[in-house]
C-alpha cells in the first residue's frame, strides 16, 4: 500500500500471513547458527535467570527461618491473623494458572493460535484474581487494622512484642512476590498481544511463550513455598 | 585494517568492511551507533573506558586517604590541630568524618564500579565470543541492557558522592548504616547504586554462561577452550548464584532504613549480625569474581609470551571451578568476632581449602615458564609481577584465616595489605597486563613497549612500597579505617604514601602510552605475539562480524610445540619497529 510518506517501508497489515512477525516468517538472530541453537540458548538463559530469582527469595526465606527459630510465639501469633482459606484459594488460582500457561505453550507447539490466546487470557485472569484476592481480602483489611510493616505497625492487640517483625517479613515476602506476579503478567501480556495481532507463535517459533511460561511457573513455585510457611504453620 | 601492500590469507568479502571501529557515518550517526550497539566489542570498549574512569576516581580517593595519613593528627594543649587534611579547625571530629567518607568512597567505587565489572565486562565481553569463534554473545541486546544498568547504577553512586558521600564503609554494616544520615538520601543512593550494579553483574554472567555452553565454534569441546574462558565461566557462575543474595540484602537494608522493619535492629528483635552474614555470603564469593578472570588472563599471557603450552590445562580449568565452589562456604571468615567458637573453627578450616586449587594454579603457571621461550615485554613483566604479588597476597590470607593469629590481625592494616595484594597486586596487575596484551587486537595499534615496561616497573615498585609497609603496620597494631595513629607508625605511613605517588606515576605513564598509541601508534598486525587462540586469527581490530568465515577449530589453544601461529609470517606482515613479536 503506497503512502504519502514515501520513506516509510511498506509493511503488510498486522495479522497478515506476510507480516515479518508471523511465526512462519520469523528467522533467527544472526549470531546463532540455526533456530534450534537460538531456542536452546534462550531456554538455558531463562533457567539461569530463574535460578537467580530463587536465590533472591532465598534471602527472605532465610530471614523467616532465623526469626521463627528465635521467636516461635510471635510466629504463631502472626500466622493466626492470616486466613488460610484466602491463601489456599490464591494457591489454587496460581496452580490453575500454571496449568493453563503450560497448555498455552502446548497450543503454540501444536500451531493452535486460538487455544494459545484462550489459555493466556485465562492465565492473566487468574493473575488478576490473585492480586484482587490479595488486595481486597488480605492487604487492605489488614492495613486498615494497623497490621502494617515496620514503623507503620499500629495494631493495638498484638500479643507478642515481636509480632511486628513477623508482619514485616509477611509484607516483604508477599510484596516482592506480588511484584514478580506483575512482571510475569507483563511478559504474558506481551506474548498475548503478539499472538493476537501477528500470530507470532507457532510450532517453530514458541520460544517467548516457553520462557514466559517458565517465569510464570517460578512465580507459582515461590507462592507454593510462601503459602505454607506463612499461612499453615502454627 | 590489515596492511594492504602484500597478499595475505585472511579471506575477504567482496567489499572491504573496515573494522568494528570504522565510523560509517557522521558524528551524530556514530554516537547513536555506539549508544544503541549490540556489538559485544563496542560494549566491551565502553565498559573499558568506564571502569578505567572509575579506577581513576577511586584512585584519587585513595591518594587523598594516603595524603591524610602522611601526618598523625594531634591536638596541642592550646587546642590547635595539626596533621588534618580537612576539618574545621575546631575539633577533629569533622575531619575524621570526612576521612570516613573518603575511604568509603574509595572502597565503594573500587569494589562495585571498578573491580567487579573490570575484567569480565571489559575484556570478557570483547574476547569471550572471539575466543569461542562466535559472532557475538548469546544475548546481545541483554548485553547492552547490562551496560545501561551499569551506567545507571554508577550514576546513583556518583550522585550520592556529589551529595556528600557516606561514611559507613563500603560494607554498610548495620546498625550504623540504618541509622546514620537522617535525611536518607546519601546512604540510600549508594545502597541503591550497589543494588542496581548487581543486576548488571548477574545479566553479564548469565550471558557468558549461555554463550560458553551454546556458541562454541565447531570442533571446540570444553577442553579445547582457552583457560580465560574457563575463568570467565567460573566467574559467571559465582555472579549468577551470589549476586542475587546481595540484592535481597541491600533491599532489606533499604526497607530497614525506610520502614524500620526491624530485621537488623536489636531493639525490634532483629539481629545486626544477620546483616553481616547476608552481606558476606555474597561478598566473599565476589572476591573470587574479582580474581578468577585475572587468573584467566595470566594463563593466556604466560603461554603466549613464554611461547609454551600451559602446564596442567585440566588442573587449572577444574581449579577455577573448585575455587568458585569453595568460595560459597567460607564467608564466616570475615566475621570471626561475630560468631561463636564452633562456627569460627569450621569456617577457618574451610577457608584453608581455598588455598588448594589456588596453589595448584600457581604451581602450574610456574611450571609453564619452565623451558619456555620467555619474551621480555610489558605483558610478561605484568605476569611475573602477578605471580609474585598474588602469591604474597594469597599467603598472607592464611594468618588471617587461622583463628589464633587473626585475633591479633583482625581489622588491622594487615587485612588492608592482604586484600590490596590480592585485588590490586592480583586483579589490577593482571588487568593492566591483559590490557597491554590485547591492546593491539582491540584498537589496531601497538603501544610503546619501552614505556609500557617502565610503567610496569613503576607500578610494581610503587605498589610494594605502598602496601608492604602496611603488613608491618598491621602486625604492630595499627587499626584499619583510622584517620590517625601513634607516633611509632609515622615512618611506615610516610613510606606508604610515597609509594602511592610512585603508583600514580606508573599509571600515568600507562595512560599517556595508551593515548599516544591510539593517536599515533604503529598499526598492529593480526597476531603480534604469535598467539594460538582464535582472537589472533582475525584482524586487529576485528571486523564487525568477528571472523570472515565460519571458524573451524583444528588445534588446541596452547599447541605451541606443533602448530605455527597464524598470520605471523614476516613476509605477510612486515613488522613495525616494535620489539614485541618473537
Amino acid at each position: 500500500m503506497a503512502t504519502i510518506d514515501a520513506q516509510k517501508p511498506d509493511l503488510p497489515a498486522p495479522g497478515s500471513k506476510s507480516h515479518p512477525l508471523y511465526w512462519k516468517n520469523r528467522g533467527f538472530a544472526h549470531h546463532f547458527r540455526n533456530a534450534d541453537e537460538q531456542f536452546d540458548a534462550c531456554k538455558l538463559g531463562m533457567w539461569l535467570f530463574l535460578t537467580t530469582e530463587v536465590l533472591l527469595f532465598a534471602g527472605i526465606f532465610c530471614a523467616y527461618a532465623i526469626f521463627r527459630m528465635l521467636y516461635p510465639e510471635a510466629w504463631t501469633a502472626g500466622s493466626h491473623h492470616l486466613d488460610w482459606r484466602f491463601g489456599g484459594l490464591n494457591t489454587i488460582v496460581l496452580l490453575f494458572s500454571s496449568w493453563t500457561v503450560a497448555s498455552g505453550v502446548r497450543a503454540a507447539q501444536m500451531g493452535n493460535n486460538k487455544a494459545l490466546i484462550r489459555n493466556l487470557i485465562i492465565t492473566l485472569i487468574c493473575a488478576a484474581l490473585f492480586v484482587f484476592i490479595k488486595l481486597k481480602f488480605e492487604y487492605i483489611p489488614k492495613l486498615s487494622m494497623g497490621k502494617a510493616p515496620g514503623t507503620f505497625f499500629s495494631y493495638p492487640y498484638a500479643h507478642d512484642p515481636h509480632e511486628p517483625l513477623w508482619w514485616s517479613i509477611y509484607y516483604i515476602g508477599t510484596g516482592i512476590h506480588a511484584l514478580h506476579v506483575f512482571i510475569g503478567a507483563g511478559l504474558l501480556i506481551w506474548v498475548l498481544v503478539r499472538a493476537i495481532r501477528y500470530e507470532a507463535y507457532g510450532p517453530t517459533e514458541y520460544t517467548m511463550v516457553e520462557t514466559s511460561a517458565l517465569y510464570w511457573h517460578l512465580v507459582d513455585l515461590v507462592w507454593i513455598f510462601l503459602f505454607p510457611l506463612l499461612y499453615l504453620i502454627h | 585494517m590489515t596492511t594492504a601492500n602484500t597478499a595475505h590469507e585472511l579471506d575477504h568479502d567482496h567489499h572491504d568492511e573496515g573494522s568494528y571501529l570504522t565510523p560509517r557515518g557522521g558524528f551524530g550517526y556514530t554516537v547513536w551507533n555506539w549508544m544503541t550497539t549490540v556489538d559485544h566489542k563496542k560494549i566491551g570498549v565502553m565498559y573499558l573506558f568506564a571502569v578505567l574512569f572509575m579506577f581513576f576516581l577511586g584512585g584519587v580517593a585513595a591518594l587523598v586517604v594516603r595524603l591524610e595519613l602522611l601526618e598523625p593528627v594531634r591536638v596541642a594543649a592550646d587546642g590547635t590541630i595539626t596533621g588534618q587534611l580537612f576539618g574545621d579547625g575546631e575539633s577533629i571530629a569533622t575531619g575524621n568524618q570526612i576521612y570516613n567518607r573518603v575511604f568509603t568512597l574509595h572502597g565503594a567505587i573500587m569494589v562495585f564500579m571498578f573491580i567487579i565489572p573490570s575484567v569480565p565486562a571489559a575484556l570478557g565481553n570483547f574476547f569471550l565470543p572471539l575466543m569461542l569463534g562466535a559472532k557475538d554473545v548469546a544475548f546481545p541486546r541483554l548485553n547492552l541492557f547490562s551496560w545501561y544498568i551499569y551506567v545507571s547504577g554508577s550514576i546513583f553512586g556518583i550522585l550520592s558522592i556529589i551529595l556528600g558521600g557516606v561514611d559507613t564503609g563500603w560494607t554498610f554494616y548495620t546498625p550504623y548504616s540504618t541509622t546514620t544520615d537522617a535525611d536518607h538520601w546519601r546512604v540510600l543512593l549508594m545502597v541503591l547504586a550497589a543494588f542496581v550494579l548487581g543486576f548488571s553483574s548477574i545479566l553479564t554472567g548469565l550471558n557468558f554462561i549461555v554463550t560458553t555452553h551454546k556458541l562454541r565454534a565447531p570442533g571446540m569441546g570444553w577442553f579445547d577452550m582457552p583457560l580465560f574462558i574457563w575463568a570467565i565461566y567460573a566467574t559467571s557462575i559465582i555472579q549468577v548464584l551470589a549476586t542475587p543474595v546481595i540484592g535481597i540484602t541491600l533491599l532489606l537494608l533499604i526497607f530497614e532504613r525506610l520502614f524500620k522493619v526491624g530485621i537488623f535492629d536489636p531493639g525490634l528483635g532483629g539481629d545486626p549480625v544477620l546483616y553481616q552474614h547476608f552481606f558476606w555470603f555474597y561478598s566473599h564469593p565476589v572476591v573470587y569474581v574479582m580474581i578468577l578472570p585475572g587468573m584467566g588472563i595470566i594463563s593466556e599471557m604466560l603461554s603466549v609470551h613464554a611461547r609454551k603450552h600451559i602446564f596442567g590445562y585440566r588442573a587449572i580449568a577444574f581449579s577455577s571451578l573448585g575455587i568458585a565452589a569453595v568460595s560459597f562456604i567460607v564467608w564466616g571468615h570475615h566475621m570471626f568476632t561475630a560468631m561463636g567458637e564452633l562456627a569460627s573453627t569450621i569456617f577457618s578450616a574451610l577457608t584453608f581449602l581455598v588455598a588448594i586449587p589456588t596453589a595448584i594454579k600457581v604451581f602450574n603457571w610456574i611450571a609453564t615458564l619452565y623451558k619456555g621461550s620467555i619474551a621480555i615485554n610489558t605483558p610478561m613483566l605484568y605476569t611475573l609481577s602477578f605471580l609474585f604479588l598474588f602469591s604474597i597476597g594469597g599467603l598472607t590470607g592464611l594468618p588471617l584465616g587461622a583463628l589464633a593469629t587473626d585475633l591479633h590481625l583482625h581489622d588491622s592494616y594487615f587485612v588492608v595489605a592482604h586484600f590490596h595484594y590480592v585485588m590490586m597486586g592480583g586483579t589490577v596487575i593482571a588487568f593492566i597486563g591483559g590490557l597491554h596484551h590485547w591492546w593491539p587486537k582491540m584498537f589496531g595499534r601497538m603501544y610503546n613497549e619501552k614505556a609500557g615496561m617502565l610503567g610496569c616497573v613503576l607500578v610494581f615498585l610503587g605498589f610494594n612500597l605502598t602496601f608492604m609497609t602496611q603488613f608491618f603496620l598491621g602486625t604492630q597494631g595499627m587499626p584499619r579505617r583510622y584517620a590517625s595513629y601513634v607516633d611509632e607508625f609515622t615512618t611506615l605511613h610516610v613510606l606508604s604514601t610515597w609509594g602511592s605517588w610512585l603508583l600514580l606515576a606508573g599509571f600515568l605513564v600507562h595512560l599517556f602510552n595508551f593515548i599516544h598509541s591510539l593517536v599515533a601508534g604503529p598499526k598492529a598486525p593480526p597476531n603480534p605475539w604469535g598467539g594460538l587462540t582464535l582472537e589472533w586469527e582475525t584482524e586487529s581490530p576485528p571486523i564487525e562480524h568477528n571472523f570472515h568465515h565460519e571458524v573451524l577449530v583444528k588445534h588446541g589453544p596452547y599447541d605451541f610445540d606443533t602448530v605455527v601461529p597464524p598470520h605471523c609470517d614476516e613476509r605477510e606482515y612486515p613488522l613495525p619497529e616494535n620489539p614485541a613479536a618473537h
